[in-house]
């Protein structure tokens, strides 16, 4: 000890690391709240369809989605129809397609102007869900221009 | 109160960051694997009006009917599920005139199920990526997953997945 000390300088005192946890701690809060496991309240109650050959969707920020489903407030809007929910919004009536154009431009508002044509819509859809309905949806998107679509499924390994 | 006086050895707090370190970096791990994940594909633009659709030999398409019952009709003839793969690789690969001009058109009714819409789908993708791995065993001697982009793109030209969905008819009443 005396060997390394001839100047007879003092040690630096040891820095407290027991804040660190803290600090850590709030990193790891912070986190927890901010990421959302689902960019919306499912207002649907959806089965997705199974299927083997599926591409992953990369960049999440890019993706839309589009839910058909039974509603869950089976009061308002009855058991019988499958219903499309936009955002938060559940359609009404069932086949009311109207304000899919809308949702893609304002969904495309929110992105980078270099982003948007990189913008893929996911149908989230019920696999008994008629294809009427998914038709329309169809058809309003490619009048949107949205025409990169992706089929929500469940995987199936065979 | 006589251990006190001579005080607690103080606990090493140092090893509960790294506790707390492991928790945020499985938190930030956990929430990206999450991606959206599905049949891709791509929908064609509106049809300009009065623009004939362009004619095509019947030899080179598929007629793959979906029925209210989920039952099949492939070229008017009465199919299952389980054979349209084959039927589909068959036709690409042979009854076309050419891979390049094999087209598979898909066909529901409105009271069609999604779900039985996306098994159809599912098995046209599948006999695709059958061809597309034969063709590449083939040219390359590789499996298809295995190939470089520049190949990959060679084989998806000689084999383009061209499926047609029919205009929807425009019914007056439901």
């Amino acid at each position: 000890m005396s060997k390394f000390r001839k100047d007879g300088k003092k040690s630096m005192p040891a820095i407290s690391t027991a804040s660190l946890p803290d600090i850590v701690f709030m990193l790891l809060f912070f986190f927890m709240v901010t990421t959302v496991m689902r960019p919306t309240e499912l207002k649907v109650k959806i089965k997705t369809p199974e299927a083997s050959e599926v591409t992953k969707l990369k960049k999440k920020s890019l993706v839309s989605y589009i839910y058909i489903g039974k509603p869950n407030d089976k009061a308002t809007y009855g058991t019988k129809d499958h219903r499309i929910q936009l955002d938060d919004m559940i359609q009404d009536p069932w086949d009311d397609v109207s304000q899919i154009i809308s949702f893609i431009n304002t969904q495309r508002a929110a992105m980078q102007p270099a982003d948007v044509p990189k913008m893929r819509v996911q149908i989230k859809a019920d696999s008994e869900v008629m294809m009427k309905q998914v038709t329309d949806v169809k058809q309003e998107l490619r009048k949107a221009q949205a025409y990169k679509i992706n089929y929500s499924t469940t995987e199936k390994r065979d | 109160m006589a251990s006190n006086r001579r005080g607690l050895p103080e606990i090493n707090a140092g090893s509960m960051a790294d506790i707390a370190f492991l928790l945020l970096i499985f938190f930030l791990v956990t929430t990206t694997m999450d991606t959206p994940f599905g049949i891709s594909t791509k929908l064609p633009p509106m049809p300009e009006e009065n623009v004939e659709p362009p004619e095509i030999n019947e030899r080179n398409i598929l007629l793959v009917l979906v029925n209210t019952q989920n039952q099949l009709l492939i070229n008017n003839e009465f199919n299952d599920i389980t054979t349209l793969k084959n039927r589909v690789k068959r036709f690409v690969t042979k009854d076309a005139d050419n891979p390049k001009k094999a087209i598979v058109s898909l066909q529901c009714l409105d009271a069609t199920e999604y779900g039985m819409y996306i098994q159809v789908q599912d098995e046209i993708a599948k006999a695709y990526k059958e061809i597309r791995n034969d063709a590449s065993l083939m040219l390359f001697g590789k499996q298809y997953l295995d190939l470089e982009e520049s190949e990959r793109d060679i084989i998806q030209d000689d084999y383009p997945k061209l499926l047609s969905e029919a205009e929807p008819r425009t019914k007056t009443g439901k």
